[in-house]
């Protein structure tokens, strides 16, 4: 089958980039015959990434039973990556339970990136790939990503990992591959949809525990801000003064 | 006798390319419909449209661009025997089909899904075909027309 003027110069290719897409909710849809419309893909193009809001957690780990790993799967499932047992599983979230050597009380909490203000893990990429989102999210960009893997060692929670292995099989939402770190996304898609909530605390929150809560930390009036502003809580390695969006109560 | 005049006209069309005798790849239709920007446009421009749309939903939370690879693959999903699309494996895959031709090795799908997430938004993209194949017709002319 020919593929017609393939190759060559057409008036369309002309449109300049930008203005094609600044164009694009114009163009949504167009007739082009009584009863035969066009729509094209997208409908505009909006920026989600909200520079007012800053998106925390906070984590109560008085409600979290130490044989509880609800947030876990739920992160597995919701992102497509799994756990074998390996030293080089993913680190998006995982249980970590802490004991207190003179007492014994033992308390279990989940550990994932912290989304700090000042993230090291953004000041040591070469190349850009570990960045924040204007919403506070930090992030790697897969796509300028060389797995390097400086950004493992710099972060203190030890928040990200590394794909050894080709992956197949992801989730749309969530592109994960080999040769590139992840981490903790804050389930920015869901974010992005309007969700405003993440799958740990949605599965958190349906095993009835309810020991997490996402929300705004910039909202005086969330959930999240006003347990903030009547219960006390701590950031994990607060002495770094990385400013998390994660923070913890009752470890 | 308007109608019949289209349709006869854009059956030559359709003929016309077959005579050329060039081994350009056969590429899988789409289910949804076609480009108004045309689809040469996007031939030429998809590199570029995508590498956009990407930085804006990665660094600025854009998911509506208009340029998605979740789109593109959710609209241009080939099914395989099995009646579900097939993935970047099968030589079948719509992305496949042109860049084996053009020897442009992509690394997308090391990490990007290559079949639609569900089976669902396929559905709404799909649009039914009337019965005497008009709009077939017309999707197709302006496909390939400039």
């Amino acid at each position: 089958m020919k593929i017609p003027g393939c190759g060559q110069t057409q008036k369309g290719a002309d449109m300049h980039r930008r203005n094609f897409l600044k164009t694009g909710a114009a163009l949504a849809t167009i007739s082009l015959a009584p009863g035969v419309t066009l729509m094209a893909m997208g409908q505009g193009v909006g920026a989600a990434a909200n520079p007012n809001a800053r998106w925390g957690l906070l984590i109560d780990a008085g409600k979290c039973p130490v044989d509880c790993s609800a947030c876990v799967t739920a992160c597995s499932q919701e992102h497509g990556w799994e756990n074998t047992g390996l030293d080089t599983d993913p680190q998006w979230i995982r249980k970590v339970t802490v004991k207190d050597p003179d007492t014994g009380y033992t308390n279990s909490l989940p550990v994932m990136c912290q989304h700090c203000e000042d993230p090291p893990c953004v000041d040591v990429c070469p190349t850009g790939a570990s960045f924040k989102r204007a919403d506070g999210i930090v992030l790697v960009d897969r796509h300028t990503c060389i797995g390097c893997r400086y950004c493992m060692m710099a972060c203190p929670y030890k928040a990200r990992s590394f794909v050894h292995e080709p992956v197949t099989g992801q989730k749309t939402t969530s592109p994960r591959g080999v040769g590139t770190v992840e981490g903790c996304n804050l389930c920015v898609h869901k974010i992005d949809r309007g969700d405003a909530t993440t799958a740990c605390v949605e599965a958190c929150t349906a095993t009835g525990n309810n020991a997490m809560i996402f929300g705004d930390l910039n909202d005086p009036d969330s959930d999240i801000s006003k347990a903030l502003a009547a219960y006390p809580s701590i950031e994990l390695r607060g002495d770094l003064g990385l400013n998390l969006g994660v923070r913890y109560q009752n470890i | 006798m308007k109608r019949l005049f289209i349709i006869a006209m854009m059956t030559g069309l359709m003929a016309t390319p077959m005579l050329g005798g060039e081994t350009y790849p056969d590429v899988p239709k789409a289910s949804g419909n076609p480009h108004p920007e045309g689809s040469t446009y996007w031939r030429i421009n998809h590199p570029d449209l995508l590498k956009h749309g990407r930085d804006m939903t990665v660094h600025e939370g854009a998911r509506n661009t208009t340029a998605s690879l979740s789109d593109c693959i959710t609209c241009h999903a080939v099914n395989g025997p099995d009646a579900k699309p097939v993935t970047i494996v099968s030589d079948q895959h719509f992305c496949r089909t042109c860049h084996e031709y053009a020897a442009v090795k992509i690394d997308c799908f090391q990490c990007h899904a290559s079949v639609p997430e569900e089976q669902g938004q396929a559905h709404l993209m799909f649009k039914e075909p009337t019965t005497d194949g008009l709009d077939v017709l017309l999707s197709y002319l302006q496909r390939v027309s400039p």
